[in-house]
């Protein structure tokens, strides 16, 4: 029994609003069976965020729901609400719904003090014929402004508080605040029932540089944490949206290994195989520098493996960039045809940063995007203040990061201003994940593209320049002309490279030319070489023949003499005897 | 109009409230001293008949309705001050 209680006391102590960003900030909704006041000036939105708060309640809740209309009228109420397609007037005839007019008559007459208790009795029936569980009294003000002095009101605050808390109606009391938020809040009786209730919000409308900014503040919130800080939020096609940062846990909640082409081949080499999955890619760039044909080319490869993709274009008309994109091979009309991708033109003229943020977030979810292309994400620094557009930018990557989408976006950077080295306007260059900057490069009357890598988390990423070339073919990366510290783009690394191969050429032929001579004199030297040994040869032959010839000659002389002495016969003694006479 | 007009009021109260228990006191005295044996009083418990208090849209109590002579006025709390009374009522001119 015990183990089970805490789980119940948890699910009953919020009742969601059903607005998207709302019970994000408040954990869960507004406090349970409690009084919930919502202060706000005229055109805040009070009305709207306490009547999606009883219809939500209804449709989603089974909690019935009663509004005390004490300034408009439940007809017009009715009417007005319509637009946000919550079917109140259905909800009213099936009895899930009561409006009570409680608008105080024009022509009344006011004699001594007087209370609310025929009120609270009225609506004790009606609540307890109904069942309803949520209860909304609009625009408390106006009838407290009847009451003769201070500790009246007090009282009947007090009255109605009891009231609800014995009850346990969840409730929201609207009360309206001047203009200056802070001061009127704090008047008397509004600062007692801001002690009293369990929670207050305040509606905040104000202009900032001619562009609309509404904001929404949680005061205070007993026995619950909530978010302190001031939230942007948008009263959209379906009531109230809350722009609310995700917190760090859930940003970090899904975080992804698997890469995906970024639609260029040699870009992704150059990010060591492509974006990451769910990674925030920012592309920066002068007017000109094909900043949408990287985001043309990312779609079409998200398309081409069949993930579904929203591509906002903020500066040109969607068609126009279909068709501009066809000049370099990158078809995506046949993928909006088929319902792949979603192309948006939103002028970035009217509206504020958060009205585009909360736009495209729900286009996302109603596409259900897995890829988010944002061209120029910059336009939106036109649309208000630089602080709300930062938080905006801010916000989008949480958003994109938290969704697990990735998100392409495109920084417009202003030539004239002389941003060295692209720091982003929006300065959400630190929030990426991956930094692509696009160049012009200014050379011998040429102008060339040059993209660099500037920052790419997480991923081994080429730190070369590399000529961005576009073609009917689609787009190429090359390689700059780097050697000798220059960097060549264009006809001037066309140039530089066919006068090397020039040179080249040359000494090859060069090279040649002497392999041949040299040839040539080998040739000669070995012929000579042959003659010599040839004529060696002969001069051998020519000493032996000699040496031959004079040893015959000696023995026929030394023959020749005997002979002739044989011949004279002056001598018959032998020859050896003769010798050693004479 | 007839100086012998009947007046009749219906006075909602919450209970015994002390408002609505004012009201009572004041209204019955103040017809006692401006409009004696012309006056009507229907005294109406809204905790005990709320859907009447909702079906005549009485959310401030108390609240006494002057159901006749016509028009029907509404006049809205303790009922204090008698001259309000006479001048709603137009049993005074307001430049007398």
């Amino acid at each position: 029994m015990k183990s089970v209680r805490p789980s119940l006391v948890k699910m009953s102590t919020k009742a969601p609003t059903g607005i998207a960003g709302f019970d994000e900030i408040t954990g869960g909704g507004l406090p349970h069976g409690r009084t919930t006041l919502l202060v706000g000036g005229p055109g805040s939105g009070k009305t709207v965020l306490a009547l999606q708060f009883l219809a939500h309640g209804v449709q989603h809740c089974r909690e019935p729901g009663i509004f005390v209309a004490f300034e408009e009228s439940s007809k017009r109420i009715v009417a007005n609400a319509e637009s946000f397609g919550w079917k109140l007037a259905e909800l009213c005839r099936h009895k899930k719904l009561f409006f009570l007019d409680a608008q105080p008559l024009p022509d009344l007459i006011q004699s001594g003090d007087f209370d609310l208790g025929g009120m609270l009795a009225a609506l004790e029936t009606q609540a307890k014929a109904m069942g309803a569980r949520r209860i909304v009294f609009d625009a408390l003000d106006v009838v407290l402004a009847l009451l003769p002095d201070l500790a009246a009101e007090r009282r009947e605050i007090y009255r109605l508080h009891q009231w609800l808390l014995a009850h346990e109606l969840t409730g929201i009391i609207t009360l309206k605040s001047g203009a200056d938020e802070t001061n009127s809040i704090s008047q008397q009786p509004f600062g007692f029932m801001q002690f009293m209730v369990d929670c207050a919000v305040i509606l905040n409308h104000c202009m900032v540089l001619g562009v609309s900014q509404r904001s929404l503040r949680v005061q205070k919130y007993r026995g619950s944490g909530f978010d302190e800080n001031e939230s942007p939020f948008l009263i959209g096609a379906s009531g109230f949206e809350v722009a609310v940062a995700h917190t760090l846990s859930r940003a970090d909640a899904r975080v992804s290994n698997e890469r995906i082409t970024s639609g260029v081949n040699r870009l992704d080499t150059m990010l060591g195989g492509g974006y990451f999955r769910g990674a925030s890619v920012l592309i920066t760039g002068f007017s000109g520098t094909a900043k949408t044909t990287f985001c043309g080319a990312f779609a079409e490869a998200a398309c081409r493996r069949g993930e579904r993709t929203l591509f906002v274009c903020f500066d040109t008309n969607s068609t126009e960039v279909i068709r501009n994109l066809l000049s370099v091979g990158i078809q995506l009309d046949r993928y909006v045809k088929n319902g792949c991708l979603r192309m948006i033109s939103a002028r970035a003229i009217t509206g504020s940063a958060e009205t585009y943020l909360v736009r495209i977030k729900a286009l996302a979810r109603e596409h259900r995007a897995r890829c988010v292309v944002i061209d120029p994400v910059s336009a939106w620094s036109k649309s208000g203040n630089d602080l709300s557009t930062q938080s905006v930018a801010d916000r989008l990557i949480d958003w994109s990061k938290g969704e697990g989408t990735t998100l392409v976006c495109t920084s417009l950077l202003d030539e004239m201003s002389g941003q060295v080295e692209g720091g982003s306007q929006l300065q959400i260059s630190a929030l990426v994940d991956t930094w692509i900057h696009l160049n012009y490069l200014m050379q011998a009357g040429e102008r060339n593209r040059g993209l660099s890598i500037v920052k790419s988390r997480g991923t081994a990423h080429s730190n070369q320049v590399r000529e961005l070339i576009l073609s009917d073919a689609g787009v190429t990366l090359a390689d700059t002309y780097t050697a000798g510290g220059e960097v060549l783009m264009g006809t001037l690394r066309w140039e530089k490279e066919r006068a090397e191969r020039v040179a080249h050429e040359a000494a090859e032929v060069a090279a040649k030319l002497t392999r041949v001579r040299l040839d040539a004199e080998e040739a000669e030297l070995n012929v000579r070489l042959k003659s010599l040994q040839t004529e060696l040869v002969a001069k051998q032959v020519e000493k032996a023949l000699l040496v031959r010839t004079t040893q015959s000659d000696k023995g026929e002389l030394s023959r020749g003499r005997t002979q002739m002495k044989e011949l004279r016969g002056a001598d018959a003694a032998i020859p050896g005897r003769k010798l050693s006479r004479s | 109009m007839s100086r012998r007009a009947l007046f009749k009021f219906r006075l909602y109260v919450a209970g015994d409230a002390p408002n609505s228990a004012l009201a009572i006191a004041n209204l019955a005295a103040f017809c006692r001293a401006n409009l004696p044996d012309r006056h009507e009083i229907e005294i109406v418990d809204v905790f005990r008949e709320p859907q009447r208090a909702l079906a005549e849209s009485i959310f401030l109590t108390p609240t006494v309705l002057v159901l006749a002579p016509p028009p029907v006025r509404r006049i809205v709390g303790t009922l204090s001050h008698s001259l309000t009374l006479l001048l709603a009522l137009g049993l005074k001119n307001s430049d007398s």
